[in-house]
């Protein structure tokens, strides 16, 4: 299943870094975020995005994971070439990401 | 106990002009705060008051204050921004000159600055975060500014300011200030502090929090979303926060919208740094206690770092770009050889850029060919966007894509083309002591 199916994101940034929330529906699945929604899945799934490190924050108490991206944004969004210079569009990308499926994630 | 109904009328400075009127009129607030400086908008701001002295504020404070101001008064509402950005002192008299032709007596407008540290951060030749000093920047610099934290926007307050117009500040400080200045709290309160700092960092974007930047049809649904609701911060005494909005406005607030909006910019949610505090986010619970709702619980803090984070404005760049589009059958393929043309051009006719992108707006632009697997589509639009050292050479970008349309693959329309310069900005850090606040009132 998509990442989409179980969580919803929001992107931030700030001068070269974008930071993007994973937030479940459902505080249960967090653990199964937990388990597939590594900083190394996310690095190689940005791969050519991001130049700089990826860094996982978790708030189990809300059910999230906070990834935050660094020399991602074009040499910053005060200056990037790209269309979506603050790189807001990120946290939807990052939703298409393949999860297992599995039907005991809540569990 | 007491508690502050603060609500957010603003969340950057083109925001909608409607909402905060509703909130003054409806919202039952003490406070409300517009917050409309984002990283560059003083630097812009900057540059306008070098070519006019009288100007250098938010080119919407009119707007804004002759929308807000007669419900604001009437219903004894303050109001709290940092619309003064390059210029508070100028704001603060048009907002007077304002207030004055509503015919409203007896009200104090107050003009915080001292944020402005060009002199001290090319004096003390400050290390940047991109690399180097100031002095390698030379005469690029257009502006430097700290963010200052609530201190000052309180003792306005306790001067009897009714509107505190400051430049730069931390965009929590402006919603901190007044709770600092009604409560009592201590400036060494950290926990009490990084509970004032979530309620200023959930309300801080407005309509972010209420069901804006959040809508996704048939995953997340937005009832009212053309008429959003801004969103109103309950603060106790005791820091207890609700977050809600004025009944029957558009939007919602929800666990989910608050959840979003409290990981926005965020990083390591143990350190959020800010001027009188370093909030700590990361044991927040968020509950919804009715429709619309939100009790926000356990936020805490940690000792200040007794620094403050500059901003420094600076002319980067020049970036020139084009834009034109193909549809219909071979629209990917026409695009393709549109971009493979610009870039011999360019190359031909000796165009120097430091940087060039060639995107396909509609295809892959956004993210690039790995993460944009979803097929063919009808039309695409063609960008070339390259980084010159001048505005001059930034122009034959932009012209090398316009002249597609004598020039390039059939059937190629809505070409666009631009020239600007690039100011952009690094970041500094400066320690608090730098920095005097200077308290200016102008009464009507």
């Amino acid at each position: 299943m998509k990442l989409r199916a179980i969580a919803h994101s929001r992107t931030g940034d700030k001068g070269n870094t974008s930071n993007i929330s994973v937030i479940a529906f459902d505080e249960n699945d967090y653990g199964f975020l937990r388990d597939h929604v590594t900083a190394e899945r996310v690095r190689q799934y940005f791969t050519g995005i991001v130049t700089g490190e990826v860094t996982r924050y978790e708030l189990p108490s809300i059910g999230a994971l906070n990834f935050v991206l660094t020399g991602a944004l074009g040499g910053g969004v005060t200056r990037s070439l790209a269309v979506d210079a603050h790189g807001k569009s990120l946290s939807s990308a990052l939703l298409e990401m393949d999860l297992p499926d599995d039907p005991y994630r809540k569990g | 106990m007491r508690t502050i109904r603060i609500g957010a009328g603003a969340g950057y400075s083109g925001d909608r002009i409607e909402p905060a009127v509703e909130l003054a009129e409806h919202g039952e607030l003490d406070y409300l705060v517009f917050e409309c400086l984002a990283e560059r908008t003083i630097a812009l701001a900057q540059q306008a008051r070098m070519k006019n002295p009288n100007s250098g504020y938010d080119p919407l404070l009119a707007a804004r204050m002759r929308a807000v101001l007669p419900a604001c008064r009437a219903n004894g509402v303050r109001i709290i921004t940092n619309m003064g950005a390059a210029n508070p002192a100028a704001a603060a008299q048009e907002t007077r000159r304002i207030a004055q032709e509503l015919g409203l007596q007896g009200l104090k407008v107050a003009a915080v600055t001292g944020d402005d540290v060009l002199d001290y951060a090319r004096q003390a030749d400050l290390p940047l975060d991109i690399g180097g000093t100031m002095r390698d920047l030379g005469n690029r610099v257009v502006s430097a500014n700290a963010y200052v934290g609530g201190g000052a926007v309180a003792q306005a307050l306790a001067q009897g300011a009714d509107i505190v117009i400051t430049g730069r500040a931390a965009d929590p400080s402006l919603f901190l200030g007044p709770l600092i200045h009604e409560f009592g709290w201590a400036l060494d309160d950290w926990p009490m502090l990084g509970k004032g700092i979530l309620a200023g960092h959930l309300l801080e974007c407005a309509g972010q929090v209420t069901g804006g930047y959040f809508a996704d049809p048939g995953f997340k649904d937005v009832a009212g979303i053309g008429r959003l609701g801004f969103p109103i911060g309950e603060v106790r005494e005791d820091g207890d926060l609700v977050i809600t909005k004025v009944v029957g406005s558009g939007g919602q607030v929800t666990a989910a919208t608050v959840k979003e909006q409290l990981l926005y910019e965020i990083h390591d949610p143990t350190r959020y740094l800010q001027p009188d505090v370093i909030a700590d986010f990361s044991a927040i619970k968020v509950v919804e206690i009715a429709p619309d709702r939100v009790h926000v619980t356990g936020a805490t803090g940690s000792p200040k770092t007794g620094q403050l984070k500059v901003s420094v404005g600076y002319v980067d760049s020049y970036i020139g770009e084009g834009q034109i589009s193909y549809a219909g059958p071979g629209a990917v393929e026409r695009g393709r050889l549109a971009l493979e043309i610009v870039r011999e051009r360019l190359a031909l006719t000796g165009v120097r850029t430091n940087e060039i992108r060639y995107d396909l707006i509609g295809l892959d632009a956004l993210h690039g060919e790995k993460l944009s697997q979803s097929g063919s589509p009808y039309e695409v639009r063609v960008r070339v966007a390259g980084r010159t050292d001048d505005l001059a050479e930034a122009a034959r970008v932009g012209e090398e894509v316009e002249t597609l349309y004598t020039n390039g693959p059939a059937g190629g329309g809505g070409a666009w083309k631009s020239a600007r310069e690039v100011i952009a900005v690094a970041s500094a850090l400066i320690p608090e002591t730098a920095v005097k606040a200077d308290i200016r009132i102008f009464e009507t």
